[in-house]
């Protein structure tokens, strides 16, 4: 190979490599590789040599092009590698910027559990079944069992709709859609019955006017009182975690015979401290009522007795809430704190 | 009911190795709360003893005057005394040092005023015994007969160690207000033989004798004893004991004749009354008040009477409210010589309403509220007579009834049912041996049992009774624990399905779900500008609020105020929403038909019902207020507007499977010129924009708060999507602008281009808005993007002209032009 054609090569590594970016690269590129580097005049002059020699010639030209060529294209390369990793450097943000400029939403904490404890219900086969909050005392007093004169009909604890002629009531608690229900299917009936219920109570930390229920109603052959406790156990549970079960214990309630309280094992100290504060030590605490649907409810709303029977159970929503989060006072519930509810956010 | 355990002891030999705990476990398992238990031996420790002042030296010159006194108790010894109310010989209660009084009041000996105190003579108060701390005991010594002796123990004396539970009794076991349904019951509970406390009755005739007041039933009551005593000394002493044991069971010694009466009322459960016999005239009557105009009771009150009250009247007027409280005029007084006992069995419910009306739930009411065992009348006034006979001397006149005790119904059951109601096993000797236990008679000779309530039992009526007796007896904790069988549900309905859509779609959207109560001011209707339909709403008649008596007819003044409550906590900005029900009143409301719950109501009967309760809208309200988008790094805030409220409609409304249109509207309460109704179909179902100033105003809400409605309940619900086939052909895009006169309405523009380009045009985008010049001021410029696509074919250059051309022309009706 010529001399001079060697030197083409150095000249061009030198180039390339004294080039520090990718613009300066692409000058010396064509300086070295382009139509008028010497390398390309080298090829043009070919055809005034001797045919002989042309073909010696011309391989040496190829060669040492193809030799600059490759080492362009390695520089290229590197440069470019470098470019990049510059450009990611300069790029770079401080990420922990606050990026949450929006309002931020979410769902009350009654509705969040509403839908759980509605799913957990479908769950088992259940459907929901809902009904009006302004109501005909039929069907929130007398098909239940409370008669006329009974003391829970009185102006202390329902709110009754004027004129009384009207017979209306704000109902006082959501057995009205078990008897609408009944009413409206024939067994086998398995539903679960949320909503908002009225009691003329002041609002205090344990009590509100308006509150939320969620009862359950199943009506079918051969329900027994067992099925109630295997209901309030898986219920329980699934409020309030594995272990938490329930305990039934007598009591009276006109629309149930027999009649219990629920209430489930402390959430706080699983009945293993005599001092805690939650359950007074007694390893328990109230939860709701139940029990098999009175025989009485079933005649009224055309249930057959002899065929069927059935249990029922009605818990507040705010006292579940309560004892799930920690809250010790229900007017944190009621007084829409947009503070309280964004606790909970969208989902939980 | 509060319940000394030393009562109970007398009946049922409850083991004094069972810890209070214990008692009331079984008691809490039997179905009844123990509301508190008031441990007396843990409050005192002796010695306290009985004493007997010898001698009294008053010391004067101090603030008070004091005795420095000398008594024997077990030893001789001086004491320090501030009460005035003793005398030599007396005999009173001494704390020694070394004891520990309520309160932890240690006792020790002391020096004052220059002596040594050697103890403390104690005052009721002083030993837990109530507030009576105007002197010191004295005791009686015709009261405690020989147990008062020097030094004897106190304690024991005046049961100052005794257990006292508090109990709540349900309001079907009427019989558990007294020692006697106590006592059985814990006798049941731990296996244990039970006396009956009505033993200690004498059996006493009733005579007719000269002079003996004479019962007549007229309402209220089936049965009836009066028993008649005269020459009694009715200022004689009530025991000490009797006078503890009211005071443990929360009731205060009155006189020996009225204190008689309220200990056979808790001991039996029979409230007694006793009137002074010479204040009757003629016969003793239970009647309706009628034209009987008022009593004046024990305490002083005088009731105007209702026509249905229930009275005990003599000849010359209404002498009790019956069941509840005595009458002030035949009261037993210091001057009373001759006493009549009176012991009936009232209808629950008339006492109850007698309560009610008046306003006095007595211990006597509340018994007969729950119920009171018939057969007491007779046994319990015999006891009052005895103990009256032996306390305070007197004889017995003889005693006459009217009506006669009911008898309950017996109840058929097959033992077996038990077990299938429950769910567990029983077997017949459980069943039979449970219901025994309360005091029922089995009769099992066939297979289906016949079982007699026991008298003090009325709420025993119906086979589920007693299988509740019978599961509470055996413990509801043996219950066992299964799920049903499982059913099939179709899951959630459509609307159900809906409402949470909704709801978790505006939490998505930064909106803050609230629950307000629907409580309303009329103030707050006028305010709003609410008329008409959207006005009438219903009447609460006892609102908990006098101020807000009404129901709420629409859901944003509801949101309006909880912004305002939480602005004043320092909220700046609030996106708030709310699910539920509003209340509009229909003009007439169908009356409820008459209804009984013996058997299921036709359906005629049920349509009639349904429709006495008028439809209840359920609505979504959301209120915007403030910023969407906070101030920051990333640009100037974003502040809500009558758009964000509307997109909310829309957005909704799709959820629902449904189209809204945008038509303009003037509604209360939003702006009038910022209002809109999206309807679905012809049905207006949202109203959305921005809020009135007047009523931003008011309210100190942000500028430009804006507000909607959507009655989402009352959305068609939509089946499943029909999917059209996507074409793959490339659309031909073509941008028009317009110029419009300024008072046309963009959504008639869309719908002209829509209506003009034909099915080919498929989507129609406002992508620009421009007013100035060279428009004239009344006019404005609209630019929209046109894309056209064939299912079928790449449309040509021609044919995508042509539709433009027929699309603009749509719209020239509306007066409409291309621009430049």
């Amino acid at each position: 190979m010529s001399e001079n054609l060697r030197e083409l090569i150095s000249a061009a590594k030198t180039a390339f490599e004294q080039a520090s970016d990718l613009d300066q690269f692409k000058s010396a590129r064509l300086s070295h590789l382009g139509d008028k580097s010497p390398i390309a005049l080298a090829n043009r002059e070919l055809s005034q040599l001797a045919p002989t020699d042309r073909a010696a010639r011309g391989q040496e030209i190829n060669s040492v092009k193809s030799e600059i060529a490759a080492m362009a294209q390695s520089r290229e390369e590197e440069l470019t590698r470098e470019r990049d990793e510059r450009i990611l450097i300069e790029e770079r943000v401080d990420v922990t910027l606050p990026t949450r400029v929006s309002q931020r939403g979410g769902l009350h904490p009654l509705t969040l559990l509403r839908d759980d404890i509605c799913d957990l219900f479908v769950g088992l086969g259940y459907e929901v079944a809902e009904g009006p909050e302004l109501e005909s005392e039929w069907l929130n007093f007398d098909a239940l069992n409370i008669p006329a004169d009974h003391p829970a009909r009185t102006m202390q604890d329902t709110f009754f709709i004027e004129p009384l002629t009207t017979k209306l009531v704000l109902r006082t608690h959501t057995s009205p859609v078990q008897v609408r229900t009944m009413l409206d299917r024939k067994p086998p009936i398995y539903v679960i019955c949320p909503g908002r219920t009225f009691r003329s109570d002041e609002l205090d930390a344990t009590h509100t006017p308006v509150f939320n229920q969620v009862e359950g109603l199943v009506i079918d052959e051969h329900i027994t009182m067992a099925h109630l406790k295997g209901t309030l156990d898986h219920f329980a549970t699934a409020m309030f975690g594995e272990g938490i079960n329930t305990r039934l214990r007598p009591s009276f309630f006109p629309f149930t015979e027999p009649s219990a309280e629920v209430d489930i094992r402390c959430f706080v100290c699983r009945g293993e401290s005599k001092e805690c504060r939650t359950c007074k030590g007694e390893g328990w605490v109230e939860w709701g009522g139940c029990g098999m649907v009175n025989p009485k409810v079933l005649i009224a709303c055309g249930i057959d007795i002899n065929r069927n029977s059935g249990f029922a159970f009605g818990m507040g929503l705010e006292r579940t809430l309560m004892f799930r989060h920690g809250i010790t006072d229900m007017r944190e519930i009621v007084e829409g704190d947009v503070r309280f509810t964004a606790q909970f956010g969208v989902g939980r | 009911m509060k319940v000394p355990l030393s009562w109970v002891r007398e009946f049922v030999p409850l083991p004094e190795s069972l810890t209070p705990s214990e008692i009331v476990e079984r008691l809490v398992a039997l179905g009844f709360e123990v509301e508190g238990v008031q441990d007396f031996r843990d409050e005192i420790q002796g010695p306290i003893q009985v004493a007997q002042v010898l001698e009294i030296e008053e010391i004067t010159g101090q603030k008070k005057p004091i005795r420095y006194v000398k008594v024997a108790a077990s030893d001789e010894r001086f004491v320090i005394c501030g009460a005035q109310n003793f005398s030599v010989g007396d005999f009173v209660v001494l704390a020694l040092p070394g004891s520990v009084l309520p309160g932890n009041f240690a006792i020790s000996a002391r020096e004052t005023y220059g002596k040594t105190s050697n103890g403390m003579i104690c005052s009721a108060r002083e030993l837990g015994m109530g507030e009576d701390h105007s002197g010191i005991i004295v005791l009686d010594p015709t009261q405690v007969k020989e147990s008062i002796a020097r030094g004897a123990d106190a304690i024991e004396l005046l049961t100052l160690n005794d257990v006292v539970l508090d109990i709540a009794v349900n309001p079907d076991r009427g019989y558990a207000m007294s020692i006697r349904g106590i006592a059985r019951e814990l006798a049941l509970a731990f296996d244990l033989p039970f006396t009956d406390p009505i033993n200690l009755a004498p059996n006493l005739p009733l005579t007719d004798n000269p002079g003996v007041t004479t019962p007549k039933l007229e309402a209220g009551a089936d049965f009836i004893v009066l028993r008649s005593i005269e020459n009694i000394n009715v200022t004689a002493p009530t025991p000490l004991r009797m006078v503890r044991r009211l005071q443990m069971a929360g009731m205060r010694s009155i006189s020996l004749a009225v204190d008689i009466t309220n200990y056979i009322m808790l001991e039996f459960g029979q409230p007694l009354h006793a009137f002074d016999k010479a204040k009757i005239a003629g016969a003793l009557r239970v009647r309706r008040a009628g034209t009987t105009k008022n009593l004046v009771t024990l305490d002083g009150n005088d009731h105007p009477l209702n026509e249905n009250d229930l009275l005990i009247a003599d000849d010359n007027g209404a002498l009790a409210l019956a069941g509840t409280m005595g009458g002030l005029q035949s009261e037993v007084t210091s001057e009373t010589r001759s006493i009549t006992i009176e012991a009936a069995h009232f209808f629950p419910m008339d006492v109850a309403k007698n309560a009610r009306a008046h306003k006095l739930s007595t211990e006597a009411s509340r018994r007969f509220e729950r119920g009171v065992d018939p057969q007491l009348p007779l046994a319990a006034s015999a006891r009052a007579i005895a103990l009256l006979t032996e306390l305070a001397g007197g004889s017995y006149l003889g005693g006459k009834s009217d009506g006669a005790p009911a008898t309950l119904e017996p109840i058929p059951i097959h033992p077996g049912y038990v077990s299938e109601l429950i769910g567990g096993e029983y077997s017949h000797d459980v069943v039979q041996r449970s219901l025994e236990k309360i005091g029922a008679e089995v009769n099992s000779e066939r297979a289906e049992w016949v079982v007699t309530p026991p008298s003090w039992r009325p709420d025993l009526s119906m086979k589920a009774d007693l299988v509740e007796e019978v599961a509470r007896i055996e413990g509801y904790e043996k219950i066992p624990s299964t799920l049903p069988p499982s059913p099939l549900s179709r899951g959630l309905t459509p609307l159900q399905k809906r409402r949470r859509r909704i709801a978790q779609f505006l939490a998505d959207r930064g909106l803050l779900e609230v629950q307000n109560y629907p409580f309303i001011s009329p103030e707050t209707i006028e305010l709003m500008g609410f008329k008409g339909a959207r006005a009438r709403t219903y009447k609460i008649a006892n609102p908990i609020s006098e101020r807000e008596p009404l129901l709420r007819p629409h859901m944003v003044p509801g949101l309006i105020d909880a912004a305002v409550r939480n602005m004043g906590r320092g909220a700046k900005s609030m996106a708030l929403f709310e699910i539920g029900s509003v209340f509009r009143a229909p003009e007439t409301i169908p009356p409820p038909p008459e209804l009984g719950t013996e058997q299921r109501p036709t359906p005629e009967e049920i349509a009639a019902l349904y429709a006495s309760v008028p439809d209840q809208m359920l609505v979504v309200g959301i209120l915007l207020a403030g910023d969407a988008q906070a101030d920051s790094w990333l640009g100037k805030a974003r502040a809500y507007g009558w758009h964000d409220a509307i997109a909310l409609a829309q957005e909704i409304i799709e959820l629902t499977g449904n189209v809204g249109t945008v038509h303009r509207s003037d509604f209360t309460p939003w702006h009038p010129g910022r209002c809109a109704e999206v309807r679905v179909g012809d049905f207006a179902a949202a109203h959305v924009g921005e809020l009135h100033p007047r009523i931003i105003a008011h309210y100190g809400l942000p500028p430009r708060s804006s507000a909607l409605m959507l009655n989402f309940g009352a959305l068609p619900i939509v089946g499943p999507t029909r999917v059209r086939p996507l074409s793959n052909m490339v659309p031909t895009i073509q941008d028009i602008a317009l110029v419009v006169p300024t008072d046309c309405e963009v959504a008639e523009i869309i719908k002209a281009l829509y209506q003009g380009g034909g099915e080919l045009l498929e989507r129609v985008e406002l992508f620009d808005r421009y007013t100035g010049k060279p428009l004239a001021q009344s006019e404005i410029s609209y630019a929209f993007t046109l894309t056209f696509r064939a299912p079928d074919r790449t449309l040509t250059a021609e044919e995508a002209g042509a539709l433009r051309d027929s699309a603009v022309a749509a719209t020239a009706s509306l007066g409409a032009r291309l621009r430049g």
